[in-house]
């Protein structure tokens, strides 16, 4: 019974933490485009009258929800009723349980018993995370195809093209690091980047695969469909594409869709390519510096500063994701298809040659599992 | 698995397939068949099998039912087409419904082992065990197949090209 709480705790507190990250993000987004084209942007809501410092989070984080939730749910005649309310729930589900196998910490020591800070630890982790990824593609399909709108229906039907597309690259970038690290589970992956390169340099996933770090961004955030990536969506082409007919809470499902995909692009790369929880030269007792220097902390601290740097590292991403979304402009969508199949595909499937090559050859190397 | 999981699993599972051939929508019935699939992973699961399970899940639900959902939406088919088409083919199924019913009591009648007794052996459904099995024992079917994926890649490239 207490296993099964602490699971359901787990879960709950990361899926928690993922909805108040997209709250959080959608605020980033405004304000931080509004930065880039020299903008004030959101600015208008406040509480009081005035605030010294008006961010826009009232904006964005009371207002805009309160407006979403109100909103008259608008389902267009000729539309399919079932189809087109269950389309957002079918896309956002998946993703939200695909934080059950992303570790956030290694493991909390409370009285005897050793808390790992994995919801779920599955054996078949990163298989599964593609498992639920793919899944999500329906929300799309469907919501295009339900809404008995032209444009809908195109912006699904270039979604799911899109997105089985920049699967196979995303699913190619993963095996090279599954190689390299020799697990599928995602807490041995961060486990495994705790080593040390001579002694002095963390073993991140990075410096052992550069090239599937890459593609597996590129990748991951053409899976989140947003610009240069967002030809299903195109709002000069298509409205809005396969969202085109929602408003209200169901419409603002979509734009969370979004925002938790980006998390957990910022998540994946994180966990598999910078450390994860991994903070450099920190043990489970503490500090040990190479230069000999040691500082032993409790274990809370240890985790807290674990947990915190998984946080911080996640943000980066999510912040660098958002960036690219308002530098680049959009491709044509056989420059994006083209991306793709003659690009990233050859890319990733040369890296898993050279990975495996590099381990036959040496089997013997400094990663457990020989990578 | 106990019978009471096994119904709740089973029952399901048995009645979104036949709402696959059922339903007149040919959406629908590509939608129940991707929910089918998808109780069969949890069936998968359930016999801890979680390879098999997620890749179920990711090459039929995930890829190819969302091709068949693409081809349907793009021909955009209504359903009095299909019903039209119906008389020729609904034979031939019925044949083959029966000669599969046959085989199944065949086999059924045939005292078996039954696999589902005893535990299974360490690491059973595991990545690595499945793999091991793969490259070793099963190494010459699992090549002869991923020939065969190269022989239907090569000719659908062929056929775009004509």
């Amino acid at each position: 019974m207490l296993d099964f709480s602490i699971t359901f705790g787990l879960t709950l507190l990361m899926i928690l933490m993922v909805l108040n990250l997209g709250g959080l993000l959608l605020w980033i987004e405004r304000k931080g485009s509004a930065v880039l084209q020299d903008r004030i942007g959101a600015n208008r809501a406040a509480i009081l009258g005035k605030l010294p410092f008006n961010l826009g989070i009232v904006n964005t984080l009371v207002a805009d929800p309160i407006k979403l939730f109100t909103k008259e749910d608008f389902i267009p005649p000729g539309a399919d009723r079932l189809l087109h309310t269950l389309a957002p729930a079918v896309g956002l589900v998946p993703l939200l349980v695909t934080f059950i196998v992303i570790p956030f910490g290694d493991v909390l020591v409370v009285g005897d018993r050793e808390i790992t800070l994995q919801a779920a630890q599955l054996n078949v982790g990163i298989l599964y995370v593609l498992a639920m990824v793919s899944l999500s593609v329906y929300g799309v399909v469907l919501g295009g195809w339900a809404s008995n709108n032209r444009w809908a229906l195109l912006g699904g039907i270039r979604g799911s093209a899109q997105m089985i597309s920049y699967e196979i690259p995303l699913g190619l970038a993963l095996i090279g690091v599954v190689l390299t690290f020799g697990s599928l589970d995602l807490q041995e992956i961060a486990r495994a980047q705790g080593a040390l390169i001579g002694g002095w340099v963390p073993a991140w996933g990075i410096l052992y695969q550069p090239v599937a770090c890459l593609v597996f961004l590129a990748a991951g955030i053409a899976e989140s469909k947003r610009t240069p990536f967002d030809l299903p969506e195109a709002e000069s082409e298509l409205i809005a594409g396969y969202f085109t007919e929602y408003s209200g809470a169901k419409q603002a499902m979509f734009m969370l869709e979004d925002f938790v995909e980006v998390i957990i692009v910022a998540a994946l790369v994180t966990t598999l390519f910078f450390g994860g929880w991994q903070v450099p030269y920190l043990l489970r007792d503490g500090f040990h510096f190479p230069w000999g220097a040691s500082l032993t902390l409790p274990g809370l601290a240890v985790t807290l500063l674990q947990v915190g740097a998984f946080t911080l590292k996640v943000l980066f991403f999510c912040w660098l994701q958002i960036m690219i979304r308002w530098t680049l402009p959009r491709f044509r969508y056989d420059q994006l298809i083209g991306l793709g199949w003659k690009i990233l595909l050859p890319l990733a499937l040369a890296n898993v040659m050279l990975t495996a090559l590099v381990i036959l050859l040496f089997a013997s190397s400094p990663l457990a599992g020989g990578g | 698995m106990d019978f009471v999981t096994f119904l709740a699993l089973a029952v399901p599972l048995v009645a979104v397939a036949i709402m696959v051939i059922a339903h007149p929508s040919p959406v629908y019935s590509a939608l129940f068949l991707v929910l089918t699939l998808f109780l069969l992973a949890v069936y998968f699961l359930f016999l801890d099998a979680h390879v098999v399970a997620a890749l179920q899940i990711i090459v039929y639900a995930g890829a190819i039912m969302v091709l068949f959902l693409f081809v349907i939406m793009l021909l955009n088919l209504q359903s009095e087409t299909l019903r039209a088409q119906r008389g020729g083919l609904g034979r031939v199924a019925v044949i083959g419904g029966v000669v599969l019913a046959a085989e199944l009591g065949l086999l059924l009648a045939r005292p078996t082992a039954d696999p589902a007794r005893g535990e299974p052996p360490e690491g059973f459904g595991t990545v690595e065990a499945l793999s091991r099995e793969l490259f070793t024992t099963y190494v010459l079917p699992f090549e002869v197949t991923g020939l065969l994926l190269l022989v239907a890649v090569i000719g659908a490239v062929v056929l775009a090209k004509r």
